[in-house]
């Protein structure tokens, strides 16, 4: 696959328009709709008065009141200086919490090739193990070591069971294979530990931090968001030094780059796997705790894998930079779009937004950010 | 492999329905359950489907069933999920329900008509189709005790009367968060005709499902400072805003829907969250004697679902549904002098539901709930709603009933319920 | 010893390349046809139909998803997206529209330029135009398939998705400002009064000969109105038109052109197929059929709908496992696999109480629900394992396999 991808070159990289620039019914069809409006107009094709106006205060009014609509908003946005740092640092906060969550996907995809789309369901799997460990008298702490176990177990039987017997396998067997899991999981995670919701038994901090005034905004960040987002970043730099500097780490960057390679070298696929796995649990732990703090642990926990997919959409499957990077863009920016957009637009819009920011980020660039040279992924 | 499918399916179906047929004899009456116990909303569909099912197993325990016939519940799990909902109800369908309490919107709104077509009728006790109460359009519906619009009317009145009278509202900011979908858009028309009315200012904040993450939602809060919130979530949305509410301090100023009000809400965040409130149309807790009861008759003989249930709002909430529908079906009896009632004669006892406060008393509910009584024009029944606050351990119920304005939501629905009629041909009954 | 091709031989190129390759397939596809249309309405009952037609609105689905994801390599999950499309489609022009609404649905000066739009009456032609529309929609998200492929693509349709389901609760003209914004299905009916004075077998469905009179107005929608049976023959129509459509497609030229495109790009640039065009037709034919999988499910499955709940997410996700449990590029292999997904959870709900019952347990619903997650998981890596290629794939051992039975050496 990889060699295939490299010697793709840069056919994707023509842009859709300009297939149309060149063509001339497309100007034809340009030219015929301006003579359309301006004929009724000018040469009074349209016997009531009444009626093209209308047209016309329809047609000004939509393309005035669009260029308002989309610039005001920031404008006005920017203006009140103190909301908008405090907006943008709820926004950066949040988006490391989505890098946590995209982490997993990316470790995984790294080492197996495998978009692991049981990653949401591990998360909430995590959780509940640890909070419903707790509820059984044991400590936190060692609630929390117990967890991680459990989550070296499960890479443990995913490899044994599942992974070992699809080596080579299309991506989108893989695929599947961690929709299986996916289920599997969330039938089991619920069988041992009921759904009910389940309060995170650790004393996280709460409450709001007054940080500075601007004008009238006192801006606030919240106590919960910074530990989060503290957190958060130890995780990353944890990982970070696991994959750089230690002999593991670089066999799985070897793994990554070409996996027969990697084999004949000596690098035990199957170890590597299994620790990858791990690694992803344990961070689908950490995710589950600060996302499960607001909200208590339960089952929509597994759906925040979804707001892990634009992050790595525009930070790429492979890098662990461009999950955190794109995690602050997406954070950032979804953040933004909904406060100035989301009134006029009808409120709601960081759903699909962070997916259309990415989708743009992809056209423009489409080996993401920090995306490796080869243009292609297959 | 479809047809074998099929045949393996449809020969199971058959199987298992004999085997129903020959449970449900004569003198049995068959109440299908729509539990969601997994997925999304279980933390909320765990308690409600308890208290349909415990209710309905105390009645048997204690007194033999209602008027000698003994109610048979069937569980059947939708996990909230609309089309799974539809084949449920296909399936029960087979064995003779006469009531259904679909428990989900999306689900009554697909089960209204099919059911009116099937005789059999649809009880939403506070949720569903808001419309629907009014009994000429819609026959087989009941909204009983109360809706939506109703609801949000009464916490404009609520608002009204802790700012110091109505006409204090004007120039007031009130914020709605609502799930973005036909649940949370519900008391939107309300809220506007009232805003235009009583001159306050309302603004609309989406969330999306599920509500995870809600920062955006709660930036704008800031930036708004509303004098009041009004908070219309359901599952992981009321956890959350309840949290980032109480983050900024503006948890005493909001107010949440009767399905934002339950001890799952506020369970992430327990201190925090103390000085919330939310509507309800009915007591929390386990200060009644029916308890003592259910204590006894059905987890005492070991029928019960879930000991840990007993007393939440939910549960309490599922075990008014099961009361409705008994109730309903004791009042068809008397009229009809049968056992087992058919639909017609279940639709008749709805429409002349009729539980007065001594009759609450009598359950051993006292105090539990404002009497409630339907006519064939308003299936509604015109119930009251109350103001509850969390106080950190428990619910408590802070407020006098509160009457819906049914000067301005009667019209409402009424206007509502005439287009619908038009729109698809029905000719409404006179009442 | 059945299922032999001793003595069937192609004379001719067009018999070598014909849908069936010996004449025992072509028996079976008939006669299962023939047993959907002819059969199964003695014996159905209505639980059984509406099952069935929860598996023809997913066969359709599949169908359309595997012509873009199995034929084209292009990986969608926005499948249900383009099918609220299509039901939102299907549902303004089966009720008349005003293309310009105003606030609230009130009519302006401008509003009243355009004129009102009357209903269509005929079911075939609302699901038509429906996916018509779906089309048009499916080729302008299908625009960042020419710079973005594999799961990069499948993530970035889910904008698409996401795009769609906020739209059908914001866009109050969608569902004709209704509070509820939920939408119904019109009554539509076929064949309005078209009455025999005398009975004939099989046309009514029923063994009663001769007597009566035939009526043969369907009704095929409406809720309260419609009768399953009727919905269920529509649907059937759908999908073994659509089933024959896509096969023949995908042997054509435009097929081969987006097999040429899923194997290797470049190589199918070279040999002059042009990606833009293949790519988006393939969007194009694929959202066409979702959207008629939309409107499907608006006319004769659910009749009464909330967009952004019935066209969820995760249906998006269910159909692209159909797809892949079929056997990605296979037409039979998506009605299987569409089989397997809506089939095996119905069956289990309805087989493990009665498993229970027999050994004396009563599983309640929940523990239910669980262990079927579990088995389906199972099922699901344990099918991979086995047969990465799919129940298609399965299918066709299985048929080797038959062509010697019984004496395989």
């Amino acid at each position: 696959m990889t060699a295939e991808a490299s010697t793709a070159g840069e056919a994707g990289a023509r842009s859709p328009l300009s297939g149309l620039t060149g063509k001339w019914w497309f100007w034809a069809a340009v030219i015929v709709a301006v003579f359309a409006i301006v004929g009724l107009d000018v040469w009074g094709l349209d016997e009531d008065a009444e009626n093209h106006k209308a047209i016309l205060s329809f047609l000004g009014d939509g393309l005035v009141g669009f260029l308002k609509a989309v610039t005001e908003p920031v404008a006005l946005f920017w203006l009140k200086l103190g909301f908008a740092i405090e907006t943008s640092m709820t926004g950066l906060l949040v988006g490391v919490l989505y890098s946590l969550v995209a982490l997993g996907f990316v470790l995984i995809y790294k080492a197996s090739g495998m978009f692991n789309y049981s990653q949401g369901v591990m998360v909430l799997f995590a959780a509940l193990t640890f909070v419903g460990l707790t509820e059984y008298g044991i400590p936190v702490i060692l609630a929390l070591v117990m967890a991680v176990g459990v989550m070296i177990l499960f890479a443990i039987v995913v490899e044994f069971l599942i992974l070992r017997h699809l080596v080579n396998q299309e991506q989108i067997i893989l695929f599947m294979a961690t929709i299986g899991l996916a289920f599997f999981l969330e039938g089991f995670g619920d069988t041992i530990w009921g759904s009910n919701v389940k309060k995170i038994p650790l004393d996280l901090p709460s409450g709001a931090m007054d940080w500075l005034t601007i004008g009238d905004w006192n801006v606030q960040v919240q106590w919960l968001d910074i530990s989060a987002a503290a957190t958060g970043a130890v995780m990353v730099v944890a990982l970070a030094v696991f994959f750089n500097k230690t002999r593991i780490g670089r066999a799985l960057r070897a793994v990554a780059d070409d996996h027969q390679a990697a084999l004949s070298v000596g690098i035990n696929l199957r170890t590597i796997w299994i620790i990858v796995w791990s690694v992803a649990g344990i961070v689908a732990l950490f995710a589950g705790i600060v996302w499960g703090a607001p909200s208590g642990v339960q089952f929509s926990l597994s759906l925040i894998a979804l707001k892990a997919l634009p992050v790595l959409l525009i930070g790429g499957f492979e890098s662990i930079p461009g999950a955190i990077v794109a995690g602050l863009i997406v954070g950032f920016g979804e953040k933004i779009a909904e406060v100035s957009w989301g009134d006029s637009l009808g409120g709601g819009i960081e759903n699909w937004f962070a997916f259309m920011l990415a989708m743009v980020f992809l056209v423009i660039r489409p080996q993401g950010l920090f995306g490796e040279k080869i243009i292609e992924r297959v | 492999m479809i047809r074998k499918l099929t045949l393996v399916l449809a020969s199971v179906t058959l199987v298992t329905s004999a085997v129903a047929v020959a449970q449900t004899q004569a003198q049995t009456q068959y109440f299908p359950v729509f539990s969601y116990r997994t997925g999304p909303y279980a933390p909320n569909g765990i308690p409600s489907a308890d208290g349909i099912v415990d209710y309905m197993a105390l009645l048997n325990e204690r007194d033999g069933g209602v008027g000698g016939v003994k109610l048979v519940t069937e569980e059947c799990e939708f996990g909230y999920n609309t089309k799974r909902g539809v084949e449920c109800y296909e399936r029960l369908k087979s064995k003779g329900p006469v009531i259904v309490m679909p428990y989900s919107t999306g689900l009554t709104y697909k089960l209204l008509p099919s059911a009116a077509k099937d005789k059999v009728v649809v009880l939403t006790v506070g949720y569903g189709r808001t419309d629907a109460s009014d009994g000429r359009v819609f026959p087989w519906a009941f909204t009983t005790p109360t809706t939506y619009w109703s609801q949000a009317s009464a916490f404009v009145k609520y608002m009204g009367a802790q700012s110091g009278g109505m006409k204090r509202l004007k120039g007031k900011k009130i914020a709605l968060i609502y799930h973005n979908s036909a649940y949370g858009k519900e008391p939107i028309p309300t809220l506007q005709t009232l805003a235009k009315r009583l001159g306050f200012k309302l603004t609309l904040l989406a969330v999306d499902h599920p509500g995870q993450e809600q920062k955006a939602t709660w930036l704008k809060i800031r930036r708004l400072r509303p004098n009041y919130i009004l908070l219309w979530g359901w599952g992981v949305m009321n956890q959350v805003a309840i949290k980032e509410a109480a983050n900024i301090g503006m948890v005493k100023r909001m107010i949440g829907v009767w399905w934002s009000g339950a001890e799952q809400d506020v369970a992430p965040s327990p201190k925090a969250a103390i000085g919330y409130r939310a509507g309800t149309f009915h007591a929390a807790g386990r200060d009644f004697p029916i308890f003592k009861d259910i204590d006894k008759y059905v987890y005492g003989r070991g029928k019960g679902t879930n000991k840990s249930s007993v007393g939440q709002i939910l549960y309490n909430r599922g075990m008014v549904n099961a009361i409705f529908a008994t109730e309903a079906m004791r009042g068809a009896q008397k009229k009809f002098g049968v056992k087992r009632v058919n639909g017609d004669q279940m639709r008749w006892g709805m429409e002349n539901l009729n539980i007065t406060a001594a009759r609450w008393t009598a359950m051993g509910l006292k105090g539990f709930m404002a009497p409630i009584k339907n006519t064939c024009a308003d299936h509604e029944g015109n119930g009251p709603v109350m103001i509850q606050r969390w106080n950190g351990k428990v619910w408590k119920i802070i407020s006098k009933p509160i009457s819906p304005m049914q000067n301005v939501i009667r019209p409402m629905i009424e206007a509502s319920a005439a287009a619908f009629a038009k729109k698809n041909g029905i000719t409404p009954r006179k009442c | 010893m059945f299922y032999r091709e001793a003595g069937q031989f192609s004379t001719t190129y067009s018999q070598d390349q014909g849908i069936w390759s010996i004449k025992q397939d072509k028996w079976a596809t008939f006669a299962i046809i023939g047993f959907a249309f002819f059969i199964i309405p003695l014996f159905a009952s209505p639980y059984l139909l509406t099952v069935l037609l929860q598996l023809l609105v997913g066969c359709m689905a599949a169908l359309a998803l595997n012509i873009l994801t199995g034929y084209c390599g292009q990986i969608s999950l926005g499948t249900a997206g383009f099918m609220g499309v299509g039901a939102f489609a299907g549902y303004k022009f089966a009720t008349g529209m005003r293309v310009l609404g105003g606030d609230g649905g009130a009519v302006t000066a401008a509003t009243e330029l355009v004129p009102m739009i009357p209903a269509v009456e005929n079911i075939f032609v609302a699901i038509l135009l429906a996916g018509a529309v779906t089309a048009a929609f499916g080729i302008l998200f299908g625009l960042p398939s020419l710079r973005i492929k594999g799961f990069y693509l499948a993530v970035a349709t889910l904008a698409a998705q996401f795009f769609f389901q906020w739209s059908f609760i914001r866009f109050e003209w969608l569902y004709d400002y209704a509070s509820s914004s939920t939408i119904q299905a019109p009554r539509l009916s076929l064949m309005d009064g078209w009455v025999l004075p005398f009975k004939v077998p099989w046309f009514t469905w029923d063994l009663q000969f001769f007597w009566g009179t035939v009526d043969f107005t369907m009704k095929v929608s409406g809720p309260g109105y419609a009768d399953k049976l009727h919905q269920y023959l529509i649907g059937l129509i759908f999908v073994v038109l659509f089933g024959f459509i896509a096969k023949n497609l995908m042997r054509g030229r435009i097929g081969r052109s987006f097999m040429a495109i899923r194997d290797m790009d470049i190589a199918a640039e070279l040999i002059g197929i042009r990606p833009l065009r293949t790519k988006l037709l393939a969007f194009g034919i694929s959202s066409f059929m979702a959207g008629i999988a939309g409107a499907m499910t608006l006319f004769l499955y659910l009749e009464a709908l909330e967009g952004a709940e019935a066209f969820f997410i995760l249906d998006s996700f269910l159909f692209l496992f159909m797809v892949i449990i079929g056997g990605l590029g296979s037409i039979m292999g998506t009605y299987l696999g569409a089989a397997f997904i809506t089939l095996l959870p119905i069956f289990m709900v309805n087989f493990l109480p009665w498993a229970g019952g027999l050994v004396g347990m009563s599983i309640n619903t929940a523990t239910v629900e669980h262990i079927q997650l579990m088995v389906f998981g199972g099922l699901i890596i344990f099918f991979l394992i086995v047969e990465p290629l799919g129940l298609a794939r399965l299918w066709q051992i299985s048929k080797e396999k038959l062509r010697q039975w019984p004496f395989p050496y």
